[in-house]
């Protein structure tokens, strides 16, 4: 009963997931033994709210764009379930024509996801030929639509990428993306290239497609303000795994990891009377993925670290409604 | 001998445009800049707006051509660089200006060991500094009979010496100022095995190995992550104070200006548009750029207040212009600011902008 409300309010549920990558020996001859693994996404299980938009927060390396090409199964997962709409695409055969007609990415560099030799208009139509047939005149329709949805005019849509500047390509990306007229749309760091200026006619731009066409919004990035802004659920990722997530409002105003209580500490705020920025301290740099420190992956670099942090990996657990923290000590830190 | 005039760098009238064969790109308007001794100044504006070209002006790292100095100077130590010749100005070049990058892995060189690399700042220095020795490095003697050629890297020759290992010392301390956790072992790596923040921090001891007056940081935390970052922009911020450096950071983010920068100037299309003091900066924005900039930058959620934009986008610069480079954009825009260009003029006390808003 539960289950079935829960698929219904949900577009996407991953139990489990996991994304490894094998290393293979190179020159070592010890390496030949048991195999190693770069644990790139370990055991992460979100709950994407329908018609909502989710954050994914992270330094670089945590995984949070290999948990994005996970989720679009570009690069399949390793383990786990993924449930897509009601329907399991991890298992069994998967029609991926119906899949990227609901599910589409907008990808974290605009110069190098756009041919350089096609047309706007035909980089935006490329997609829906191959997921919706070939009625020209539909596609044509669809293309035009979307194109002037993101801004853009049917005198650009004639021009090559060089001839447009990088918000522009931003735009041609996501009006690509939008075009099948897809339910959930993942987009990996949308405004990092962009300037500031720019980067907040996008983010606008993203809430009125949003509210304009009814869709779901996974959002990898590493900003902290553009995260919040967008956001209505935060996840918070560290190493590969999970730390913390919740309604982003809580989990900004309230953080309860250590991780997420730093990450905000240090996200620079336009305002010189609050240098929290020389202010904040932080030991050691990000574990490697490969041999992660022994229970919780931030132990090494944890104010609160007692004993049980290394023997002990944390469960994800419920601190306040909705807001779930991976800490042994996540009462005592908040 | 010590001057009144506490500026350490003046520069005036300065004009530098890139030249192709049909277009002529002014990427700095008349730029005029006073940076006094023991400041942190940041430059802040949008990519395009010249920041950078003003950066590698001052160093002397313009590609000359297709960039030109077309008018104006620049004045460090009452010396005008625009004025040297190659040679000469190479020995302001690391020891009395240095540069950091935005990228460190390219601006490392990647067969070279990271102490080496630092090591060959330090000998630069002790070489230049000439006569004077500071007795704590006497080693530094031995140096000096190493006839090194300026170019190329004196590298192979200082480690067929044997003065890699006396410099050792020295080195171990540079990348112990910038707080480089195991020195003893980073100092053998090459800098493919280093992070990202840890470059960084070898290019910064790098840089502050041979003492300069003056650290221009072009987009130094720019590829680096938020923690990273901070940690960055610290240690620059605590090492101006312990090695007497003022700091020019040029910076496309409003927010990490604010957090350490004493002043603070924007730019816009080769203009600098406000010039202010930065708790002026943020208190009272006076150019509509600045204002309209400030208002870009996300906070709090989208069901508090959604993001006013800039509308449009920066003009082309190839394009010649005759009144204010931001009137297609600016939400006050009069009559008079396409006819004539505003120019920088001191509205109050240590806050310069550039617009009619404000008088002329």
């Amino acid at each position: 009963m539960e289950n079935s409300q829960d698929l219904d309010s949900n577009i996407l549920v991953t139990n489990g997931l996991k994304k490894y990558y094998p290393i293979r020996g190179g020159f070592n001859p010890f390496s030949r033994g048991g195999k190693r693994f770069v644990k790139a996404v370990d055991d992460v299980s979100i709950k994407v709210p329908r018609g909502r938009t989710m954050a994914i927060l992270g330094e670089s390396g945590c995984g949070k764009t290999t948990l994005a090409r996970a989720l679009t199964l570009l690069s399949p997962p390793t383990a786990g379930e993924i449930i897509f709409d009601g329907q399991n695409i991890t298992k069994g055969k998967v029609d991926y024509k119906k899949l990227y007609r609901e599910m589409q990415m907008v990808f974290q560099d605009p110069d190098s996801s756009l041919d350089p030799r096609l047309k706007i208009r035909d980089s935006v139509a490329e997609p829906c030929k191959g997921l919706l047939g070939r009625d020209e005149a539909q596609i044509n329709s669809l293309v035009l639509s979307s194109l002037a949805a993101v801004g853009l005019s049917s005198e650009q849509a004639d021009r090559i990428p060089s001839h447009l500047s990088g918000g522009q390509k931003q735009r041609v990306a996501i009006a690509r993306a939008i075009a099948p007229q897809p339910k959930l749309v993942i987009l990996d760091e949308p405004t990092s290239a962009l300037d500031a200026s720019v980067q907040a006619q996008i983010l606008n731009l993203l809430l009125d497609l949003q509210k304009n066409f009814n869709l779901t919004y996974i959002i990898i990035t590493h900003n902290i303000s553009v995260a919040e802004y967008l956001s209505d659920m935060l996840v918070v990722m560290y190493a590969g795994s999970v730390v913390e997530y919740g309604p982003s409002g809580s989990v900004i105003s309230k953080p309860r990891h250590p991780y997420t209580i730093t990450l905000i500490a240090f996200a620079p705020v336009p305002n010189p009377w609050k240098r929290n920025l020389l202010n904040t301290e932080i030991k050691g740099e990000v574990p490697s993925s490969i041999n992660p420190p022994s229970g919780c992956k931030f132990h090494p670099r944890c104010p609160y670290a007692e004993k049980i942090c290394s023997e002990q990996i944390p469960e994800l657990r419920e601190i306040s409604p909705g807001q779930f923290v991976s800490c042994h000590f996540a009462e005592k830190t908040g | 001998m010590e001057t009144n005039n506490d500026n350490l760098l003046t520069i005036s009238d300065l004009t530098i445009a890139y030249h192709s064969k049909n277009a002529r790109l002014l990427a700095l308007d008349k730029t005029t800049v006073e940076i006094k001794k023991n400041s942190f100044v940041a430059i802040v504006g949008e990519s395009g707006c010249g920041k950078s070209t003003l950066a590698l002006a001052i160093i002397g790292l313009l590609a000359i051509p297709p960039a030109k100095v077309e008018t104006g100077s620049i004045e460090y130590k009452s010396v005008n660089l625009t004025a040297l010749r190659e040679n000469d100005r190479r020995q302001y070049r690391g020891t009395e200006i240095a540069m950091i990058f935005q990228e460190p892995l390219t601006s490392l060189n990647p067969v070279y060991k990271v102490g080496d690399q630092i090591a060959e700042a330090i000998v630069v220095r002790e070489q230049r500094k000439g006569g004077e020795i500071d007795p704590e490095t006497q080693v530094m003697q031995k140096v000096y009979k190493v006839n090194a050629p300026e170019i190329p890297s004196r590298i192979p020759r200082i480690r067929r010496s044997g003065l890699a290992r006396l410099l050792r010392e020295e080195t171990l301390d540079a990348l112990k100022r910038v707080r480089i956790a195991d020195p003893e072992q980073v100092i053998d790596r090459y800098p493919f095995e280093l992070s990202g923040g840890m470059r960084q921090r070898v290019m910064i001891a790098m840089a502050l190995a041979q003492k300069p007056a003056l650290l221009i940081a072009d987009e130094p935390t720019t590829a680096l992550d938020v923690t990273t970052q901070a940690q960055v922009l610290k240690l620059m911020k605590v090492l101006m104070d312990e090695v007497n450096t003022s700091i020019l950071l040029i910076s496309h983010d409003l927010a990490v200006a604010s957090q350490v920068a004493d002043r603070v100037i924007v730019m816009y299309a080769g203009d600098i548009v406000e010039d202010a003091g930065v708790y002026d900066m943020f208190s009272e924005p006076m150019h509509p750029y600045s204002k309209g900039l400030l208002s870009c930058i996300p906070s709090g959620s989208k069901d508090k207040a959604r993001l006013k934009p800039i509308p449009g986008s920066v003009p082309n610069l190839a394009e010649e212009q005759i009144g204010c480079k931001y009137v297609s954009r600016c939400p006050s825009a009069m009559n008079i600011c396409s006819g004539k260009k505003p120019r920088l003029i001191e509205v109050k006390p240590n806050h310069k902008v550039a617009c009619f808003l404000y008088g002329e």
